[in-house]
Formats: structure tokens, sequence, C-alpha cells
């Protein structure tokens, strides 16, 4: 490895068609296009995707662990905003 | 020669060329400075030692003496292959590479797209398979040429060096002997000659977005097609074919 770098980029991958983008991993890359190139050639070898997403990680904006409390806790406790009573049907596996 | 046995030469040497040149990456395998490139060779070396196994079997099978794609792999001797010039060169430093792999492969996906319409539907499918793979390695070899030589002072000298180097081997690609004309008129085969114009005008367009010069058309070397090698051939050879020459038949 190099002093210099490459910046971290994250990946993105779509198993299949109507499924959502979830995260892969990451990768390091000089650019946009390395990035793409790395992320096809290290995490869809085995034919995991069909559609591939790449951002620079320090572009991504995340919430702080430190306020975690703060933003996912009271939502815990509204019951009331959970589709919980409803029987989900046979053989819906993608909701 | 007859129709049949320009087939076994045409589908040995297309083997040869994949053979010779995964081997030359394969020897890179651990070698790369960063984890991503070092798997995108991994993945690109396995593509071609994969084409090798399949022009390869289908030889054996047009050849119908029993040998099977190790015999050919393994067990034939350096005047025996065919394969460029070009592809058996050392691999240098990673500029060095980088400048042989666009070479060729401008050529060879060029050479794939034609053999898709090969009367012998055998080598038109597996040209329509190791198209779609040389397609992406092209796309991504050639990022790297226009990276380098767009790059850094230095990147730029060091691959217009490569690539000046490695010109003289160009030619051989595009001269047709009686096995390419037999090929091409027999089997619907690729035209050398239309595919020297496209890959003069993509090498072109490329090097200009690399900023790269044209080297001067000089003296081409040629003979690998006729199994007249340079003086790498036969190391890699040795090396490669050392464990089945000394276990014959050796398997796991």
């Amino acid at each position: 490895m190099s002093d210099n770098e490459w910046p971290l980029y994250e990946v993105f991958i779509r198993s299949k068609s109507g499924l959502s983008h979830r995260h892969a991993g990451s990768i390091h890359a000089a650019d946009d296009q390395m990035a793409l190139d790395a992320a096809r050639d290290t995490y869809t070898r085995r034919s995991e995707g069909v559609s591939i997403w790449v951002v620079r990680s320090s572009q991504i904006v995340a919430s702080d662990p430190a306020e975690t409390a703060a933003f996912f806790e009271p939502a815990e406790d509204k019951i009331y905003r959970h589709p919980t009573f409803y029987d989900m049907p046979d053989g819906v596996e993608n909701l | 020669m007859n129709k049949g046995g320009a087939l076994l030469a045409y589908v040995t040497r297309l083997g040869d060329n994949a053979l010779v040149l995964g081997q030359r990456m394969v020897e890179l395998v651990a070698a790369y400075p960063e984890l991503e490139e070092e798997l995108a060779n991994a993945n690109f070396a396995l593509d071609y030692i994969g084409q090798a196994r399949m022009f390869y079997t289908y030889a054996g099978e047009l050849e119908g003496k029993g040998r099977g794609e190790d015999d050919f792999a393994f067990l034939r001797d350096e005047n025996e292959f065919r394969n460029f010039l070009l592809l058996e060169q050392p691999n240098g430093h990673f500029g060095d590479s980088i400048a042989k792999l666009v070479l060729f492969e401008v050529f060879y996906l060029a050479q794939l797209e034609a053999m898709t319409k090969c009367a012998d539907t055998r080598v038109a499918e597996i040209a329509a398979r190791a198209e779609k793979e040389i397609r992406y390695h092209l796309r991504h070899n050639t990022q790297w040429l226009v990276r380098l030589g767009d790059g850094t002072e230095e990147s730029h000298g060091r691959v217009q060096q490569s690539v000046d180097d490695l010109w003289r081997y160009t030619g051989e690609m595009f001269t047709a002997d009686e096995v390419d004309t037999i090929i091409e008129k027999a089997y619907e085969g690729p035209n050398l000659e239309s595919i020297r114009e496209r890959w003069q005008a993509d090498i072109e367009a490329i090097l200009i977005n690399a900023t790269l010069t044209w080297p001067e058309d000089a003296w081409m070397a040629a003979g690998g097609k006729a199994g007249r090698h340079s003086e790498h051939l036969g190391y890699m050879i040795a090396e490669m074919q050392y464990l089945q020459r000394t276990h014959p038949g050796a398997n796991w």
C-alpha cells in the first residue's frame, strides 16, 4: 500500500430487479470509474448483482452514534406507528 | 491445407493466445500494489484461462486423437505454440501490462465479434461468451491507459515508452496467413484487413484521449503465428509445464 491511499468508496449492490440496493462493503479507488470497476470485480464475482452504486465515503452524512437515544428511542414506544396489527399474507417475502 | 485442418489450427491458435496471455497475468497474482487491482487482474487472468480451456477442448475434438485441454496446454513444445509475439512479452511494469492488454484487446474484441458470425457454430458460441468478458476487460484497461497517459509527467513518459516498445509486435495480428484466409473464405470468419482499419481508428481515439503519441511505424516483428517465438516464451512455458512434465498425469 502506498502512503497516499486512494479515497474510500462505499458500495451498494442491487441483487435483482425489484429489490433495493444494499450496502455490500467498501473499496479504495482513485476516481469514480475505477470505483465502479473495483466494486464489480470485488463484490459481483459470483453473480451477486444486477446494478451497482458507489459513493465516496466522505460524502455520506451519517447519524451520530452518541445521539442514538434522541434519534431512535422516541419511536420505540409508539406502537401505533407499527403495522403489527395486520395479518401477513402467506408467500409475501419482500414487504 | 484443407478446411478442417485450418479450423483446427485456428482454434488451437486462439487457445494459445488466451493461455499465454493468461499465464503472463497469473505471474502477477499477489504482486499488485492495490487489492482492488489485484482482484481485477486475477479475474481477468481466469477469464483467459477459461477461454483457453474452451478452445483447447474443441481443438481436441476436431483433431480426434483423444487429446484433451491439458495435452494442448502442458504437453506441447514451444514451437508448437502459435500465439502472437506480443502476448509472450514479459510483464515489465504496470504500464507495460496495461499497454499490452489494450493493444491486444482492441484487436481481440473485433476478432471475437466477427467470430460470432462464423459458420462453425461452436466457434461462434465460444466467441459470444468470450466477447462479453473482453468487452469489460477493455473498458477497464482503456481507463487505465488514459489515467496513466493523462496522469503525471512520469506516468505519461513511462506508458508512452511502453506503447512504443510493444508497437513492433502489433503488425503480426493483421497479417493473414493461409489459416486466416481459409477461415475467412470457408467459414465466414474475420477479415483481418477490416479489423486492422477498426483497430487503427480505435487505438488512435484511445491514444488521443490518453494524450499519447501514435508511435512511428517501423519494422514489425512476426513469427508467433508460425511457431517462431522470442526468447521469452520458452522460460514461461517451462515454468507453466513443470508439474505436468515432472509428474505426468498428475491430478487432484
